[in-house]
């Protein structure tokens, strides 16, 4: 059976990997992203790969009053939409939103504000739908803010809330919301970062994450072993944790 | 980060960037034009090449950019990014009935390595090598503008950069042609013979089949000196065959080499035995079987990790061509020093290459082609010195894609097109962007 499925920041790595593996089972697939020159590219590549039908659109998604009609688009291409992964994102400088309210704020808008946006189009919709799966991207740096990066972590925490909200609020309605924590992988927004033994490719997260579709899943960490990390993480008591130089 | 090729010789310390879109490339080029004179940087792909060719200072890694960019699905022609791997390739489209012109005995290699390689498999005398199924390049040169070429578009530029291994510029994309297959499986031939000659006599008789290759008992001496396997293969077609799905690919092996053997493991009479076993696994002068693709062309793809069974100090290896002239002479004298060193290699491999092609540094002419991997050990380079000798006396050259340690002497005496292809790198600039240990140590 092919799906229809809304892939939303397609040119991320971790999206990109997920969209090959739709396009292979010969999906038909929606695609969002900014940059229109990689959108066509990969595009042409789901195409190659397999997909059925390709549609897409480029728009800035901090461009919050575009969502409308882009879900609009989206919904006049496929009548129903069976899966949305939502992956765009920056990961911001730290010390840069500390320097300047206008980049913290911005980078809340582009990594919350937008995603809660989308969702709540979204989610009206597969409520009246009453079947489907709504996949997002957050981030384990969600599950505790730590001065290294508490910016980003605050955001990816407000989408984590709104996901539990949102799942208690469409159980009734057969659709699945997961909540998807990867913890380090290595795609081009972590280029700058020294690589060590817990990080892991764009291709294994994807495999996770269609799996984790598949069964239904309420969260997943991945890989794996960040679970039992943040288990620990957020289990240190506040006054070891504000001590620590994480 | 310690980088190194595939036979684990030499090492060096180098930065690695993995720009995944081409407009990234072009603006790395941009920022690192004035860099220091000294510091090298080579494009690199999955790091397949046996010896020291994709290593720099600065290497650019290829492996992310790697998308399908366009299909012909009546003419089977494929543009996709220099970074694809052939496995991708095959993984989506075998099930489409289509298979890579040209495949060397690893699918792990990218399309931009391929080029650069200028690589050749088991069906050259028919086929030719892999550029000679590239009909265009896109190509980013030291300037950072990107130019494309072929054949007959900047023709100079094309045959210096198939096969060029990375000198002249960093390549962004490139369009070739898939060919037509009914089944993902071979019929496979396979004849034991018992010295060299009855082993030439063989693939002369069977030149027409389209895949064609021998694995030899390099510790052979004296009358069963060259005996061999040869190994012919067919395209299965699909009447002949009885599976229901056969275009199915191969998934990926489980099998790894866990760890690096200790040196002992490694000796003449573990290689000995070896070769006594395999030669004499098969029984009968003349059998047939229908194979999968997989363990046909990749069968050492099946262990993850192969190259740890030569240990920590890793492996060289020696691939060289003397021409059809130097023949059965050349092959005996060469394969009789190697017998008497005592140093066999796990897969000696003999293949007969047809007719050469216009590229500069491209290593396939018409000739005989023996390739075998040597444990790395102090007195090795010494022997290695000596069948250099013999292998230009004949006029032989070696592949530079599996060379850790040839002289620069060697190189320019069995490269004789290389000012020509100096020349090239001049004009554009590239000799003073582009270089890696090998075109070092080569004089490049």
């Amino acid at each position: 059976m092919q799906k229809n499925i809304l892939i939303i920041g397609a040119t991320s790595a971790i999206a990109k990997a997920t969209l090959r593996i739709y396009a292979e089972q010969n999906n038909n697939l929606y695609l969002v992203a900014r940059n229109e020159e990689q959108l066509k590219i990969i595009a042409e590549d789901a195409k190659i790969r397999g997909a059925n039908q390709v549609e897409m659109m480029a728009c800035d998604l901090a461009e919050l009053n575009t969502h409308q009609a882009l879900i609009e688009n989206v919904y006049a291409c496929y009548p129903k939409l069976d899966i949305v992964l939502i992956a765009h994102g920056t990961l911001p400088n730290q010390q840069a939103c500390q320097d300047d309210v206008e980049i913290a704020l911005q980078e809340i808008n582009i990594n919350a504000l937008s995603t809660v946006s989308l969702l709540t189009l979204l989610a009206n919709r597969f409520e009246a739908q009453k079947s489907g799966s709504i996949a997002v991207i957050s981030s384990v740096a969600g599950d505790r803010g730590r001065q290294s990066n508490y910016v980003y972590g605050a955001a990816k925490g407000m989408v984590s809330t709104f996901l539990q909200g949102l799942r208690n609020r469409l159980n009734d309605s057969n659709v699945q919301v997961l909540d998807i924590k990867p913890g380090f992988v290595d795609t081009p927004m972590t280029a700058e970062f020294r690589k060590g033994a817990l990080w892991a490719q764009p291709e294994q997260v994807a495999q996770n994450i269609i799996k984790a579709i598949n069964s239904s899943r309420n969260t997943l960490y991945t890989p794996w072993f960040w679970w039992g990390i943040m288990f620990i993480i957020r289990n240190i008591p506040e006054f070891i944790f504000k001590k620590l130089k994480l | 980060m310690k980088l190194t090729g595939w036979g684990r010789y030499p090492t060096i310390d180098s930065q690695s960037v993995f720009p995944n879109q081409p407009g990234l490339v072009k603006s790395l080029m941009h920022s690192t034009e004035h860099k220091h004179e000294h510091l090298t940087q080579i494009a690199r792909g999955l790091g397949r090449s046996y010896g020291d060719s994709s290593l720099a200072d600065h290497s650019i890694n290829l492996s992310k950019l790697d998308n399908f960019i366009s299909f012909n699905e009546n003419t089977g022609e494929l543009t996709c990014s220099a970074g694809l791997s052939f496995s991708e390739i095959l993984r989506v489209f075998i099930p489409k009935g289509w298979f890579l012109p040209v495949t060397p005995g690893t699918q792990f290699i990218t399309v931009g390595g391929a080029i650069a390689s200028d690589v050749h498999g088991k069906n050259h005398h028919i086929d030719g090598s892999f550029s000679e199924h590239v009909s265009k390049i896109t190509l980013c040169l030291a300037s950072g503008d990107a130019v494309e070429c072929s054949a007959t578009l900047n023709t100079p530029l094309f045959h210096a950069t198939c096969g060029g291994m990375g000198l002249t510029g960093i390549i962004l994309q490139a369009t070739f042609k898939l060919k037509r297959i009914e089944t993902a499986f071979i019929d496979e031939t396979t004849f034991k013979t018992t010295n060299l000659s009855e082993t030439l006599e063989k693939f002369e008789q069977h030149d027409a089949a389209t895949y064609s290759v021998a694995w030899i008992d390099c510790l052979a001496t004296g009358k069963n000196l060259g005996r061999s396997l040869l190994m012919l293969g067919e395209h299965a077609l699909s009447e002949s065959n009885s599976n229901q799905n056969t275009l199915h690919v191969a998934p990926h092996s489980k099998l790894n080499m866990p760890l690096d053997l200790p040196g002992f493991t490694l000796n003449s009479l573990s290689v000995k035995a070896f070769n006594v076993l395999y030669y004499g696994k098969v029984r009968q002068q003349e059998s047939q079987r229908n194979v999968h693709y997989a363990p046909f062309f990749y069968p050492l793809d099946s262990i993850q990790n192969w190259n740890r069974m030569y240990g920590k100090k890793g492996f060289v290896q020696y691939q060289f061509v003397i021409p059809k002239s130097a023949g059965l002479v050349g092959l005996t004298e060469i394969l009789t020093e190697i017998a008497h060193s005592k140093r066999g290699s796990f897969l000696a491999v003999l293949k007969v290459f047809g007719k050469g092609n216009d590229n500069y540094l491209s290593f396939p002419e018409e000739g005989y082609t023996l390739a075998l991997d040597f444990k790395l050990d102090s007195t090795l380079f010494a022997f290695l010195n000596r069948l250099d000798d013999i292998v230009l006396n004949y006029g032989g050259k070696l592949y530079l894609t599996k060379d850790a340690r040839m002289s620069e002497k060697m190189f320019k005496q069995s490269y004789p097109l290389w000012e020509q292809f100096q020349e090239v790198r001049q004009q554009y600039d590239a000799h003073k962007a582009f270089n890696s240990l090998q075109s070092k140590r080569l004089g490049l």
